[in-house]
């Protein structure tokens, strides 16, 4: 048995003395209320629209639940991992992940590379940069679901592009073709976002001193050395972010595969997981198995923007 | 940074509960509600016709019940109204009547307690039965002899629709097309595109949504086995002789490129692109000025006479919401809505069938103008509707899956997929 003893702190005169332990409401609001109160509706909105919506996806997660009426009670057992083990024995669920890696490994390098290079090209530009700035953004303000129609028109079997291609063309067409879809689906988002990564990316140049590339110059650099040396490490902040976002936004394709290849077909050849939690969630009225998908891919999702962070991260 | 974290959950756990009561989702007091009377809104589907007609018998009611008005809505945008219908019933923002309830998600939506049983009003199950005969128990809980959470309304029989002018230019007799039997079918297809009449015979919609099979593989089936749902007794029935023949002959047909895999961009029967589709009589309205039809029965492998083939029913049928807090008004003006004169009114002006017997003899005036539609009428006494079974979203979406891989697009063999798919539905249908 061991006894211990405490000892009263005591002042010592010279020394500040020990601070008075502030009221319960000082303590959780601050001593300035006034910013909290300022920044609380967007706390609330996140706290609403993304926090409570996630926790409670992680919850269901893991019981057995459906939807009910309000007033209506459903009981609602505790499965633990049930749901995880039947959507990662679910082939279709499986090949959804399969297809959208296929979707990230074509989007996200094509994305970084082309609108990394068409800032510079647009940041080097003296007449008409506004004009070619627009050009590469409409697509990105535009409606998914107008330009959706007009892709299809040009890439059905008897479309624009299989037109030009004649014999070349592939059997079966772009939208129906297991090997294409995916791709096709990977370079429209491409070209769509391209617009705002553009942007991104030409936002990052202006910091990039003139001075770097006009001394390059002098000391006979090219155009391609400038690009590689000066160019790409002087916006590797802006690289970092336009591969998290397109990670993000790529890993949430939902519209593309429910419209432009009609339900992530063919034979869910461009299933999204999205596209399968939208179906398993609303149309079919299993948000436990609906969840589980959404847990697995923000994890996943999770991993690979922390991989992006690592790989781009400053020596 | 830890101070900013904590003030910001505390600030946040002061404010959620009161954000969230403001959203929460509060129930109707269901015994004060069943002898309420009072306004009341009802959903109608978009289809321009039908939403003449409801805004036509709300004008009616409203002119002789001014403290009970009806408002007329259109069911929210949705892919399907399925799934409008399944979200507002669990955001209970439901109206108190919908005009547009699918038999196959109802059972779902019934054990959600989204819906009311039409039974607990006074008269209801004599209304319900005498109006739809022996085959409204098709539509009643307990396999026919429990209550009703819808009432059974309309139906759409589908046919086969086809071009005449395409039929003419193909060499084929489009007075008597003759395609009762698959061979036939199968021949006057590739007759029709080997011709040059039209790029294609036939354009089933060939996406992956659960609600397709309706509208090509089902029709087929439920001629060639005389009416057998997919589901009887609690198991599934379409892997079978009669299921292999349609989907090898559906296969055939896209093997052949007689029927596109692609999806239409456009109308294609408006444009000529294909010389027939399957369809209910709504088409008519659709296409009487676009261009020269006919209609047919579908075809079996043998051929069934058309005065014993079966099809699929496609019908729509009216429920009560539990969000109602007028429900006596409700079931008041859904017995005036499907009474005959109203039902009159919506064979009129939409061309569907209203689910009740003697139809033509009812309405003798409208067939003797109408004989495009009189076809149809004969057909609505041949009609069988999905299986009424829990989960029925998710059924008719693996099936479709199944299908696509199959039947579509070739990549298994037709046997395996249903035999695979068969075992996953019964596994389903048992939970």
């Amino acid at each position: 048995m061991t006894t211990s003893t405490s000892v009263a702190p005591t002042s010592t005169p010279g020394l500040p003395r020990p601070a008075t332990r502030d009221p319960w409401w000082r303590r959780l609001l601050g001593k300035q209320p006034l910013g909290l109160g300022m920044s609380l509706p967007y706390i609330v909105f996140l706290a609403l629209v993304m926090a409570y919506p996630l926790g409670y996806a992680v919850y269901i997660s893991f019981f057995d639940y459906v939807f009910t009426a309000p007033g209506v009670h459903a009981d609602h057992p505790f499965v633990g991992l049930a749901n995880y083990r039947a959507v990662l024995s679910d082939p279709r669920v499986l090949d959804s992940f399969g297809n959208i890696a296929v979707f990230l490994v074509i989007n996200v390098p094509l994305t970084v590379i082309l609108s990394m290079v068409l800032a510079s090209a647009l940041n080097s530009l003296t007449r008409w940069t506004a004009a070619f700035r627009v050009a590469f953004y409409v697509p990105y303000v535009t409606a998914s679901v107008s330009l959706i129609g007009v892709w299809m028109l040009m890439f059905s079997d008897d479309g624009l592009v299989n037109s030009l291609l004649g014999p070349l063309a592939p059997d079966p067409s772009w939208l129906v073709n297991s090997h294409l879809a995916m791709p096709s689906i990977a370079l429209f988002v491409t070209w769509k976002q391209l617009g705002f990564y553009v942007l991104l990316y030409l936002a990052a140049l202006q910091n990039v001193p003139r001075e770097l590339y006009e001394s390059a110059q002098v000391d006979g650099a090219g155009a391609v050395q400038r690009f590689r040396h000066i160019t790409v490490p002087g916006v590797r902040s802006a690289t970092l972010l336009v591969l998290v976002l397109a990670i993000i936004t790529g890993s949430n394709l939902f519209t593309e595969p429910y419209l432009l290849t009609s339900g992530g077909g063919p034979d869910g050849a461009s299933a999204s997981p999205v596209l399968l939690i939208y179906q398993k969630g609303i149309q079919q009225g299993n948000p436990d198995l609906a969840s589980a998908i959404g847990v697995i891919l923000v994890i996943l999702v999770g991993l690979l923007s922390l991989a992006s962070t690592r790989l781009t991260k400053e020596d | 940074m830890k101070t900013l974290t904590r003030r910001t959950l505390g600030a946040a756990a002061l404010t959620l509960p009161l954000a969230l009561s403001a959203c929460g989702r509060s129930a109707v007091d269901a015994r004060a509600a069943s002898t309420s009377r009072g306004p009341i809104s009802i959903w109608i589907s978009t289809n321009e016709q039908e939403l003449a007609w409801g805004k036509a018998v709300a004008k009616a009611w409203n002119a002789q019940h001014g403290d009970q008005e009806v408002t007329v809505q259109e069911i929210p945008a949705g892919s399907s109204s399925e799934e409008a219908i399944t979200a507002a019933i669990v955001a209970g923002t439901t109206p108190d009547l919908i005009f547009n309830i699918s038999p196959a998600a109802l059972p779902d939506w019934v054990r959600a307690g989204g819906l009311v049983d039409l039974t607990t009003f006074e008269g209801a199950r004599e209304h319900i039965e005498s109006r739809g005969g022996s085959r409204a128990r098709n539509y009643a809980e307990d396999e026919g002899r429990g209550g009703y959470y819808q009432l059974p309304w309309k139906s759409n029989p589908v046919m086969l629709m086809y071009n005449r002018k395409i039929f003419e230019k193909a060499g084929l007799d489009a007075d008597h097309p003759g395609l009762d039997t698959f061979d036939a079918f199968l021949d006057a297809s590739r007759q029709i595109v080997s011709s040059g009449a039209s790029g294609s015979a036939i354009w089933p919609t060939p996406t992956s949504d659960f609600y397709q099979p309706w509208s090509d593989f089902y029709p087929l089936y439920l001629a060639q086995t005389h009416g057998t749902r997919l589901i009887e007794d609690g198991r599934t029935t379409f892997d079978s002789p009669d299921g292999l023949a349609v989907a090898r002959m559906w296969r055939t047909m896209y093997e052949e490129e007689l029927a596109p895999r692609e999806q239409s961009t456009d109308d294609a029967m408006t444009t000529g692109a294909t010389a027939m589709q399957l369809a209910g009589p709504y088409a008519i309205a659709t296409y009487e000025d676009a261009i020269d039809y006919g209609f047919m029965p579908v075809p079996t492998v043998d051929g069934i006479p058309a005065a014993k083939t079966i099809t699929y029913a496609d019908s729509k049928n009216v429920s009560l919401c539990s969000t109602s807090r007028n429900r006596l008004t409700a079931w008041d003006f859904l017995a005036f809505a499907t009474g005959e004169e109203w039902d009159g009114k919506l064979l009129e002006t939409t061309g569907q069938m209203p689910l009740r017997e003697d139809l033509t003899s009812t309405y003798p005036d409208y067939f003797e103008k109408n004989p495009d539609y009189t076809s149809f009428a004969d057909q609505a006494d041949r009609v069988a509707d999905v299986p009424y079974v829990s989960g029925g979203i998710e059924i008719w979406q693996r099936f479709r899956d199944a299908y696509s891989g199959a039947v579509i697009f070739g990549k298994d063999s037709v046997t395996d997929a249903f035999a695979e798919v068969s075992r996953q539905i019964d596994a389903l249908v048992k939970e």
